[in-house]
């Protein structure tokens, strides 16, 4: 597994901030330039939905689009530079034990849920509640939420263009690394989904780690 | 990890209902889809245009779209890629949403017979008509360091500056543009998922008709695809044809072709 880490292996006790994410829980916090955040799936197959945002001007945003377009491929994995919606690098993905993530699915919704799961399911938690509520308290709003990286969401790209949610590869710890380049709000939406593969049907708690800079 | 009984009994069923989930979605067959529509096929009913508009090469246009009309955007000059961002009317808050209507339908391969969904899961667009079957859904539209990459430091128009413009004159700003889908960009992955160009997917005369579902804003920008490999910058002129389309008859194809467009249609209804 080597091969993901484009820097050494950090420690979890040198973490600067902790944090433990329910299962269905949002979450965010402010990533500043040069420090790493670090995502763990902590009982494996956890999908988990990310977004950032510039922290001194929340219009900029990861943007999907640019952060594929820019890579000229279809996965998030070490090495991934995430764009904004201005064009600028806002994270590189630095460590990655899981080798895969997704962000051409966006996040699920209880109105998108009613299109693929049928009208039953409408009442039911779903990751833009989480970002809805999340974002809110950073004075944003729904039209502020946009398609965002599902990490630890297997999501293959078929040459056909065909798509679809499969079973989860990451495992108990795997986890993801990304280094701030610009000044970031991470926002999070541990998934809840219930109704595919994408969190094994069972939504489980995950750890953010956010480690110093090189300079300190 | 420890799994307590009753969490066994959550994923149990859980399962259970994804399986029945699974069988009913299955059980209502997808109509075969029918393929690309002839260029010389699908003909403007005659007195049902409302306005033709010519867009530059480089350029933007943004029009209302009623429920019940369409849009035909048009290849006269040779092949050209014409990105598209839409916003419900009356509340720019919902717009196209991308991700959604690749997800759902299980395919970024969208062509005749698909549908375009916002991000309340309601149906904002059917792909009534389309010569050609090659769209990108995920890589999106040029920006001013993509015309860099491509063309060197030369000040030339991209879709994102475009698009800003055109929501600057909506009264709409940044925060309301949302990702694009753009049309004749024939875009695939391969199995590493490495996006590549298809060359000899549209030329001259292709078209795709897109029939409001609601009432609709549309932007589109006139702007070469960031992946086209073609080392001059040169987009011809595009046709847009806004046009009242033949009312959809119970069995159209885009409302019936898949189950999870019939819901998303409940949706609209509702």
């Amino acid at each position: 597994m080597s091969k993901f880490f484009a820097t050494p292996v950090r420690d979890a006790s040198t973490a600067i901030a902790d944090y433990f994410v329910p299962a269905n829980a949002p979450f965010s916090c402010l990533v500043k330039k040069g420090e790493s955040v670090r995502i763990v799936d902590l009982e494996g197959q956890q999908a988990v939905d990310t977004l950032f945002y510039r922290a001194d001007d929340f219009s900029e945003r990861y943007s999907s689009q640019d952060t594929l377009r820019v890579q000229g491929s279809a996965y998030v994995s070490t090495g991934t530079k995430l764009i904004s919606s201005e064009g600028n690098l806002m994270l590189t993905v630095t460590a990655d034990t899981c080798g895969r993530h997704d962000t051409s699915a966006g996040a699920c919704s209880c109105e998108a849920n009613t299109v693929r799961f049928g009208h039953q399911v409408k009442y039911l938690h779903a990751c833009r509640e989480n970002f809805v509520i999340e974002v809110m308290k950073h004075g944003m709003s729904k039209r502020d939420v946009v398609p965002n990286i599902n990490f630890f969401m297997n999501v293959p790209v078929e040459p056909s263009g065909e798509l679809a949610i499969v079973d989860g590869i990451s495992g108990p710890g795997d986890y993801v690394e990304l280094k701030a380049e610009m000044d970031v709000l991470l926002v999070i939406s541990n998934c809840p989904q219930i109704n595919n593969p994408c969190n094994g049907f069972n939504p489980t708690p995950i750890q953010v780690l956010v480690f110093a800079g090189e300079e300190g | 990890m420890t799994v307590t009984e009753d969490t066994r009994l959550f994923i149990e069923e859980n399962k259970r209902r994804y399986a029945e989930l699974k069988a009913a979605g299955q059980k209502h067959a997808p109509k075969a889809l029918p393929g690309p529509t002839p260029r010389d096929g699908a003909p403007i009913p005659e007195g049902a245009v409302l306005h033709a508009e010519t867009i530059p090469g480089g350029w933007y246009w943004s029009t209302p779209l009623k429920a019940g009309e369409a849009l035909r955007i048009r290849l006269p000059h040779g092949p050209a890629a014409v990105s598209m961002i839409a916003w419900a009317a009356g509340d720019k808050t919902e717009r196209l949403n991308y991700a959604d209507t690749v997800k759902v339908q299980w395919t970024s391969a969208l062509g005749k017979g698909r549908v375009l969904f916002s991000d309340m899961g309601r149906v904002m667009f059917s792909l009534i008509e389309d010569t050609t079957g090659f769209h990108d859904a995920l890589v999106g539209g040029s920006t001013a360091a993509s015309n860099r990459a491509r063309y060197g430091e030369k000040a030339l128009r991209n879709t994102r500056d475009n698009f800003i413009l055109a929501a600057g004159k909506l009264g709409y700003d940044k925060r309301d543009i949302p990702p694009a889908l753009t049309f004749f960009a024939p875009v695939r992955t391969d199995a590493d998922g490495v996006f590549h160009w298809l060359e000899g997917k549209r030329q001259t005369g292709d078209f795709v008709d897109l029939r409001a579902e609601m009432d609709l804003v549309v932007a589109l920008s006139n702007c070469p695809h960031p992946l086209d490999p073609e080392p001059d910058y040169a987009p011809p002129a595009v046709e847009a044809i806004r046009f009242r389309a033949p009312a959809p008859a119970a069995d159209d194809l885009c409302r019936t072709a898949t189950i999870e467009a019939v819901r998303g249609f409940e949706n609209n209804a509702r």
